[in-house]
């Protein structure tokens, strides 16, 4: 009898061990937090152009606090726009209805995050709501696009009246 | 010639067969021996709590050499503060799965085959049988069942101890910021890379016990046999673990 009992001991001990490392692996090593005992919470939506790289579990964050996540990912074939659902921590209840959300990067080439700025409306978001000014993500390939298009542009621009001005000079001697 | 070839290849065929035949006894046995639980729980003891102290040197050796070679590579790239998430990534979903299975086999594998072979060839086995206690619940199964409950918590307390052996040379000896390694862990480690170390060392508990017990079940009952059955149990075991690693990891893709 002794001897099962410290058996069990054992036993009892490693599956705990054993438990409290896959615990550790789910909820310390990942962003996935405990859901389960987690806040109450409520949903609102947001309709972007481009929502860039932007991922499910992605945080919502107000002056850099986080207050909630992306929880859902849809495409609208109607408007041709991306619906993002944000569940948002019932704590922070009292965002105003024309506040404005905007994808930003985290560090220069870290993942996105929606960013929201509160409005003036007196008028809270509640459950089911939906936040109408938006701001799309910042795609770094279009700015680099955009940078060339101005850069080869204005190399023509700065090119062409030096080449024509020392042969004038030299037409005109 | 092709005679012997197509032998060989027939030969390997009815292995195969028999070792899949087997499983499913196994398995059509197991909700029976499942209410007997304290001999599973002993089983879960001999091949899971007495691996426990070569699975948490060897997770911290693993993690200490990922820090080090992790931050050397990293460092080139002034990027040291994702190592928390090359090591994790690394731990979770390859290194700790599959060291866990190799050492086990090694540790737990060769333990359970040599402990059958010898039983077979003591007649043990035969005795239960006059007995008319089924060998096959009385000893095989909780054998497999205690393998394969205890290989996924070790490989989780593997991954555990190696993230945490990468952090005591990457943070305390190496200077990564402390906030930053864990941080950039949370926010790049998804829970899919977590479910796939666990799928994995799940099924490399299922393959492990069941070619130790299968090997050990069908030894040739001599001192020789019961050697070779030892030995074919680990060669089996690293080659089908490293096979299924590569399937599961391209299912997960």
């Amino acid at each position: 009898m002794r001897k099962s009992r410290t058996l069990n001991l054992g036993t009892g001990s490693f599956v705990l061990l054993g438990f409290a490392a896959l615990f550790f692996l789910t909820t310390q090593t990942t962003s996935r937090g405990l859901s389960i005992f987690g806040p109450a919470r409520y949903e609102v939506t947001a309709k972007f152009d481009n929502i860039g790289d932007l991922k499910v579990g992605a945080p919502v964050s107000m002056s850099g606090v986080e207050v909630g996540r992306v929880a859902k990912i849809d495409f609208d074939s109607n408007e041709y726009k991306a619906v993002v659902l944000l569940r948002l921590n019932q704590r922070f209840n009292k965002i105003p209805t024309d506040s404005d959300a905007s994808i930003y990067t985290q560090g220069l080439l870290g993942g996105k995050f929606i960013g929201l700025t509160a409005g003036g409306a007196d008028t809270y978001l509640k459950d089911k709501g939906q936040i109408d000014f938006t701001q799309s993500a910042f795609v770094l390939e279009n700015l680099i696009g955009q940078v060339l298009a101005n850069f080869t542009k204005s190399k023509a621009d700065s090119l062409s009246p030096a080449d024509a001005t020392p042969r004038a000079t030299e037409k005109t001697k | 010639m092709f005679g012997e070839l197509w032998e060989s290849f027939t030969d390997a065929l009815e292995g195969l067969g028999s070792v899949v035949h087997f499983l499913f006894r196994l398995i059509v046995n197991s909700p029976r021996v499942l209410l007997r639980f304290n001999l599973i729980s002993q089983q879960i003891f001999n091949s899971g709590a007495l691996s426990l102290i070569i699975i948490v040197l060897s997770g911290l050796f693993v993690g200490m050499v990922l820090g080090l070679q992790g931050f050397q590579l990293l460092q080139r790239f002034g990027s040291e503060e994702a190592l928390g998430t090359a090591a994790t990534i690394g731990l979770v979903k390859e290194l700790g799965p599959v060291v866990t299975a190799l050492l086990f086999a090694g540790r737990a594998g060769t333990a359970l085959a040599s402990e059958l072979g010898l039983m077979r060839a003591t007649d043990q086995l035969s005795a239960m049988e006059m007995m008319a206690v089924d060998p096959i619940q009385r000893v095989v199964v909780p054998r497999f069942l205690g393998g394969v409950i205890a290989m996924p918590l070790l490989a989780a307390i593997f991954s555990v101890i190696g993230i945490y052996g990468a952090q005591l040379v990457g943070v305390q000896i190496m200077g990564v910021d402390s906030g930053s390694f864990w941080s950039q862990m949370r926010s790049a480690v998804s829970l899919t890379d977590v479910t796939e170390g666990i799928a994995k060392s799940f099924a490399f508990g299922v393959a492990c016990s069941l070619i130790a017990v299968y090997q050990g079940y069908y030894a040739t009952p001599t001192a020789e046999g019961v050697g070779r059955a030892t030995t074919s149990t680990v060669v089996t075991s690293a080659v089908v673990i490293l096979f299924l690693d590569y399937l599961i990891t391209a299912a997960f893709l």
